[in-house]
Order: C-alpha cells, then sequence, then structure tokens
C-alpha cells in the first residue's frame, strides 16, 4: 500500500511533466493540424539552457533556492520560446497550406538539425548539475516503507497546476486565447475578422515552448542530468499523452500525460521496467481502438 | 504554396539591410545559450565556457548569408516572372515535358546502375555506397504503397524491415535455411505483422494512425532488445550467412565438395565478387519491388488504393471494401520492408536492434515526401540525395546529420510538393477516350 503511494507520488510527477509537453504538441495541432515533431527537441534545448542558467549562478555564488529558480525559468522560458518561434518561421511557415505531409518531414529535419546542434556545440557528454533541491516531507511509515515526497516534486506538481490555471484562463478569457480559438476553427475566416493568423500561430509556437521549457527546467532540477538524447523519448511520450487524451484538447493533454506517467511508474514498479514503453504504447492501441479520437477529443465530424 | 503571388515591389537597399540585421538579431539570440555558452566538466563540477568570438563570427556569417539569400531569391522571382511571360507553352504542355525528361532520366539512371560495378570494380567504398542507396530505394518503394498510394501515414515502417531482418538471421544460423528459401518465408512474416498492426488500427485515420504505427515500431525495437533468448538482445545476432551465387560460395576456399564462385568461373579470387553480386542482387530485387507495384497500380487493387487516399467516404459510399484495401496496402507494403531487411541482414552479416531505430523510419518517409508523392523516380532520387549528403559530410564527420537535418528542411522548404511533385494521373480519359494508363 505504502509503495503504491510511493509509486503514485512518482507517476503524478512524471506525468506532470509530460503533460507540459502535451501541451506543445496539442496546441500547435489544433491550430495548424500538425505534429510538430521537433517540440521534445525544444525541450531538450530548455533543459541546456537551464544547466547553463544553473552553472552560471552557481558561478556567481547565488545560494538562494527560490532567486535561483526564478532566474533560471525567466532565462530558459526565454530562450525556448524564441526557439520555438524560429523553429515555426523558418521550417513550417514556408510550408503553410502545402499537403500535409510536407511540414511533418521539415519538423523531422528540424528535430535531427536541433539534437545535433546541441550535440556539437554543447558536447555529447551527460551533463550532471548538483542537487539544487533537497530533502522532502515524510508522508506514511511503515516498518518496511517509507513514503515520501520530495520537495522538487512538490514543485513540479504546484507549478504544473498553477500553469494550468493561468493557461485554462488565458485560453477561454483573454483576447489573445479568443483569436487563438478562432484560428483553430476556421484561419480564414479568423483572417477576415481581422485575427493577425500569422501572429497567433507565432504566439502558439512561442506559448508551447515556453511550457516545454519549464518542463525543461523541472527535469533539469529532479533528475540532475541532462543529455542530447532526452528530447526523443520525452516528445513522444507526450505526443501519446496528447493523442490519448485526444489531439487538439487541452484538458485531454494534461489527462493524457497524467494516465501516461501513471502507467509508466506503476508498471515498471509491479511488472518489468524493460517493457514499460510497450506497455504505454499497447495502452494507446487499446485507447484509441475503443474511442478513436482519444479520451477527451470529440469525434471529427467527416463531410465529402 | 498558395496560389496567390503578390506582386511585390524590389527591396530597397536600407530594407535589405534592415531584414538582414532583424535576422542576423534573431541569431544572435538563439546563439547565446548554444554557442555562446557552454559548460564543462571541470573535476566532477561544471564550469561556464565562453565562445563569444565563435559566436560574432556565426553572427555576422548569419547578416551576410541573408543579404545574399534575399538578393538570390528576389533575383530568381524576377527571372521565373519574365520566363511566365515570356513563355507561351501551356501547363499541359510543359507537363508532358517533364514526364518525358522524367521517363528518360530514368532509362539513363537504369543504364547507369547497371554499369556502376563495371566501371568501379575494384572501388569498395562506390560500390558499397551504391547497394546503401539501393536499399534505401528499394525501402522507398514500399513505402510508396502505404504512405503514397494508400495514403496511411506509416511512421513505423522499420518496424518491417526489421522482422525481414530477423527472421532471416534466425532462420539461416537456427535452421540453416539459404538466403533464397528464407526471402519468400520471411516476406510473408512482415507481412503477417503488416496484417496484425493494421486490423486493430481500421478506424483510425490520419495522425491517430501515425503515432500508433510509431508506437508499433518502438514496440518492436524494445522487445527485440529485451528478448534476448530470440534476438540476442542489444547485442545483436553476427556471422549471419551471406547469399551465394546459385550454391557458389564467395569465400576464398570453399567447404569440402563445394566450389567457390572464384574457383567455378576460373577467376582469381577478389573480394569484390562478393560485392558486386550484392549490388546486383539488391538491383534485381529493387527493379522486381518496382514492376511489382507499378503493374499493381494499374489492377483494381491500385485504383482502390488511390481513391482510398482521395476520398474515403466516397469509397464506402460507391461500396469498397475499405478493410480489405487498407489491409492489403499494409500487407504489400510490410512483406516488401520485409524482403529488403532479409537483403539487409544477409549484406551485414550482422543485425541489432540499433539499425532499426525510429530515425530509420522518418529517413524512409523522409525519400517518399521528398521525392513526391507516389512517384517512383522521386523516391530513386531523394533516396541517393539522402544517402549521399552524410557520405559527402563525412569528411567533417561530426556534422554531418547536421547536414542531413539541414537538407532535409531545406529541400522542403524548396520544393513542398517533393522533388518530383509532378504527379500523373492513373487513369485518364484522354481526348480519345483511351485510357492512357500512364
Amino acid at each position: 500500500m505504502a509503495y503504491a503511494l510511493q509509486q503514485l507520488i512518482n507517476g503524478l510527477t512524471l506525468g506532470a511533466m509530460y503533460g507540459l509537453i502535451a501541451i506543445g504538441y496539442t496546441m500547435v495541432y489544433g491550430i495548424i493540424g500538425m505534429i510538430n515533431f521537433a517540440h521534445g527537441d525544444i525541450f531538450m534545448v530548455s533543459a541546456f539552457i537551464a544547466v547553463t542558467a544553473f552553472t552560471l549562478l552557481a558561478a556567481a555564488d547565488v545560494t538562494s533556492v527560490p532567486l535561483a529558480l526564478t532566474f533560471v525559468l525567466i532565462v530558459s522560458i526565454f530562450f525556448t520560446s524564441a526557439y520555438g518561434w524560429a523553429v515555426e518561421r523558418t521550417a513550417y511557415r514556408p510550408l503553410r497550406g502545402s499537403t500535409r505531409l510536407a511540414p511533418l518531414i521539415s519538423a523531422i529535419g528540424m528535430s535531427i538539425l536541433l539534437q545535433n546542434t546541441v550535440q556539437l556545440t554543447q558536447g555529447a557528454r551527460v551533463k550532471p548539475i548538483p542537487p539544487v533541491i533537497q530533502g522532502g516531507i515524510e508522508l506514511w511509515s511503515t516498518p518496511d516503507f517509507t513514503v515520501q515526497i520530495g520537495w522538487s516534486q512538490v514543485l513540479i506538481i504546484v507549478t504544473t497546476v498553477v500553469l494550468m490555471t493561468a493557461f485554462t484562463w488565458m485560453i477561454t478569457q483573454t483576447p489573445f486565447g479568443r483569436q487563438q480559438r478562432a484560428c483553430e476553427q476556421d484561419r480564414t475566416m479568423a483572417a477576415l475578422l481581422g485575427v493577425n493568423v500569422d501572429r497567433t500561430i507565432s504566439l502558439t509556437f512561442m506559448l508551447g515552448a515556453a511550457l516545454a521549457a519549464v518542463a525543461g527546467v523541472m527535469v533539469t532540477v529532479y533528475y540532475g542530468v541532462v543529455d542530447f538524447f532526452i528530447g526523443f523519448l520525452a516528445g513522444i511520450k507526450a505526443f501519446t499523452a496528447a493523442v490519448l487524451g485526444g489531439i487538439g484538447s487541452l484538458p485531454g493533454a494534461m489527462l493524457g500525460g497524467l494516465l501516461i506517467g501513471l502507467i509508466e511508474s506503476f508498471w515498471a514498479a509491479y511488472l518489468s521496467a524493460e517493457y514499460k514503453d510497450v506497455a504505454t504504447f499497447g495502452i494507446l492501441c487499446l485507447v484509441l481502438m475503443l474511442r478513436p479520437s482519444g479520451l477527451l477529443g470529440r469525434p471529427e465530424v467527416e463531410k465529402v | 504554396m498558395s496560389a496567390v503571388v503578390f506582386a511585390r515591389h524590389a527591396m530597397t537597399p536600407a530594407e535589405r539591410l534592415r531584414d538582414a540585421s532583424w535576422v542576423a538579431f534573431v541569431g544572435l539570440i538563439l546563439g547565446i545559450p548554444l554557442i555562446g555558452l557552454t559548460t564543462v566538466d571541470v573535476g566532477g563540477r561544471l564550469a561556464i565556457e565562453t565562445r563569444f568570438g565563435v559566436l560574432a563570427a556565426g553572427v555576422v556569417a548569419v547578416f551576410f548569408g541573408r543579404l545574399l539569400l534575399r538578393w538570390a531569391v528576389d533575383q530568381a522571382r524576377n527571372r521565373k516572372l519574365e520566363r511566365d511571360r515570356a513563355s507561351t507553352a501551356s501547363a499541359a504542355q510543359r507537363a508532358s515535358g517533364t514526364q518525358k525528361v522524367v521517363s528518360t532520366l530514368g532509362w539513363l539512371m537504369l543504364g547507369a546502375s547497371i554499369a556502376l560495378p563495371i566501371m568501379f570494380s575494384d572501388n569498395r567504398y562506390v560500390v558499397d555506397t551504391a547497394t546503401t542507396v539501393l536499399i534505401y530505394v528499394m525501402l522507398g518503394w514500399g513505402l510508396n504503397v502505404v504512405v503514397g498510394l494508400a495514403g496511411l501515414l506509416d511512421l513505423g515502417y522499420v518496424a518491417f524491415y526489421a522482422v525481414g531482418a530477423y527472421s532471416y538471421a534466425l532462420l539461416s544460423t537456427q535452421f540453416g535455411w539459404s538466403f533464397w528459401e528464407a526471402l519468400p518465408v520471411s516476406g510473408a512474416l512482415a507481412a503477417s505483422f503488416g496484417i496484425l498492426l493494421g486490423y486493430p488500427i481500421l478506424r483510425l485515420r490520419g495522425d491517430y494512425l501515425a503515432i500508433v504505427t510509431l508506437g508499433f515500431g518502438e514496440i518492436v525495437r524494445i522487445i527485440l532488445v529485451n528478448w534476448t533468448e530470440l534476438s540476442g538482445g542489444p547485442n545483436g545476432i553476427s556471422s549471419i550467412p551471406r547469399p551465394s551465387f546459385f550454391g557458389l560460395d564467395f569465400s576464398r576456399s570453399a567447404p569440402e565438395g563445394q566450389q567457390t564462385f572464384a574457383g567455378f568461373f576460373g577467376l582469381d579470387f577478389s573480394p569484390m565478387h562478393r560485392l558486386i553480386f550484392l549490388y546486383y542482387l539488391i538491383l534485381v530485387l529493387a527493379l522486381l519491388t518496382n514492376l511489382f507495384v507499378s503493374r499493381l497500380r494499374k489492377l483494381p487493387v491500385g485504383r482502390a488504393w488511390e481513391a482510398l487516399r482521395e476520398d474515403e467516404i466516397a469509397c464506402q459510399a460507391m461500396g469498397m471494401n475499405t478493410t480489405n484495401i487498407k489491409l492489403s496496402a499494409f500487407a504489400i507494403g510490410a512483406m516488401l520492408g520485409g524482403f529488403a531487411g532479409v537483403f539487409f541482414a544477409s549484406r551485414q552479416g550482422f543485425i541489432s536492434p540499433e539499425s532499426f531505430v525510429f530515425t530509420e523510419s522518418a529517413i524512409v518517409l523522409a525519400i517518399v515526401v521528398l521525392g513526391g508523392m507516389g512517384s517512383q523516380m522521386g523516391v530513386v532520387l531523394a533516396a541517393t540525395l539522402l544517402v549521399l549528403i552524410p557520405e559527402f559530410g563525412r569528411n567533417f564527420a561530426e556534422y554531418r546529420m547536421l547536414l542531413f537535418g539541414l537538407a532535409m528542411v531545406l529541400i522542403m522548404v524548396w520544393r513542398p510538393g517533393g522533388l518530383l511533385a509532378h504527379r500523373e494521373p492513373t487513369l485518364r480519359l484522354g481526348a480519345a477516350g483511351k485510357e492512357g494508363a500512364r
């Protein structure tokens, strides 16, 4: 029981991070209908920026943890959104309105490009940083097992909840959110009504990248190691989460992320760690067989 | 691309400078965290290292590069406008002209590919690279059935390639089957995997299909890594027998009671014989694939694939069985991938899950899309390009994958419809009413 509770906490932490990345996929899919394969690598770039920022702070002898975290978050969000913007501008915008597969291939190319740029400029070795946040709370202690929630896990879950609330508010209540949803429904009509479609799409990419940046900082804090290949698996998992929840739906992305995180940690804990990814994809297949448009996705109305 | 061409005024020099400065500024922002700063390991702790000199050089290069690019693009656009005004040839004429060029090019390339090993009979590297190109051509033609003809986006094609390779490896090392015995069986196995994957996901469309196929590819790879008893795990399977020429081995000395290829034909032994034989083998396999697919396109099932790609609902309304059409596309695509896998395993003599990662699927898909979906010649061009780019980059080894990714983006942006975007309708009601089946 205690062990299961611990897995629940670990799974939720993992799921929160997947959810943050999945939102980037789902928003981009909603607005321009493409799988942004480079999103996982944007997340990886943000983790590297976080490592550099933490090292800078350590060199400047900053010891206050809240101050350091705020600084790293701001720096990482700023540069990562710049990457999100630049990727959209160079690789996807020229392809808008062409076939559905063209931006997909361009995105795969972008993903390879980003991965190799980072490998080349930052080195192929794993980068470790000293633990930023240590300790935790003991929730429940039984003779043979202690359930513990680390402060970094608390931080990740709280940040995710706060961000999700803010994000939902922004999409449903602000003018930008309205424009964003208008573009999702009908880009031409939105343009006719005075919505700057290009700007909205750029902002969507930047927001997605910003959320990935938060996830990147969290991963750096939580695991303490970063390498240039983390983007691939995280990206695939997050995309799976987005599809599981119903691609295009924001709460769906979060739900999908949490589910994937939970499945992964429980499967690894009770069945086999090697086959946890098989379980993830297997459950995805099962869900899609029963509900072809994901858990919270609206079924598409087909027209001839 | 949008059909509307905006009559843009020529950029003034000031505008060009402003544009280039903006791009250079963006380059600076992007470059600071990755190029300008880096962390190095100093005695177990990370320390910052700055490379602002490199960054400055990069930004200056971006500035002038942008100026030059903008200028070149404007020049090209002006020339194109002039040409469009001057040319009187109709689009149809131009299209048929392209078709003729493409078909001539096809025959030329066929001739060149037959002559290649004769011209370079002592150059191991050229023959090896050409063999790799042909493997990708064959994979591209196989995936073309699924993606290009049936319009089903498959991101896990490498799984079938792996099934083919591993079934040949196991059949030959465990049961002593020869290449020619194992080839049909492995193809059939791959095809049944195609049906196995295809069946549960028939209802899915578009990107849902993409992620499930991607997941399937990963599942196959993870099983290969972890099921050590069957697949040898991460170490793979080694000493897979090479194919023989009608029972004649390509080794220096034959086992008791058999002859070697060199001995039978009275030639001096040379390791090149095997390479050239392998080259012709994959060439024949690839050509058979091409013939097979282009015949299929003229059969009802081929027409059905293309109809399905264009409009699934219309297909259903016409009473077509979409289940069987999709499954046949998956099965045939998978079978061709399996054949390519068998050849791959027998050529390498060693396979491991390393060879069947997602990047391979992405490269094969890129070959199909870059070539121009559904275009057989386009696949050849794209495969040649995508294999040769990293090969040329070998001189500066660490940049080769970077160049590869960059090339994928640039080619796509340059020609969004693929290198040979022009797609001839398979069936056309001509003026004479004759069935112009390509």
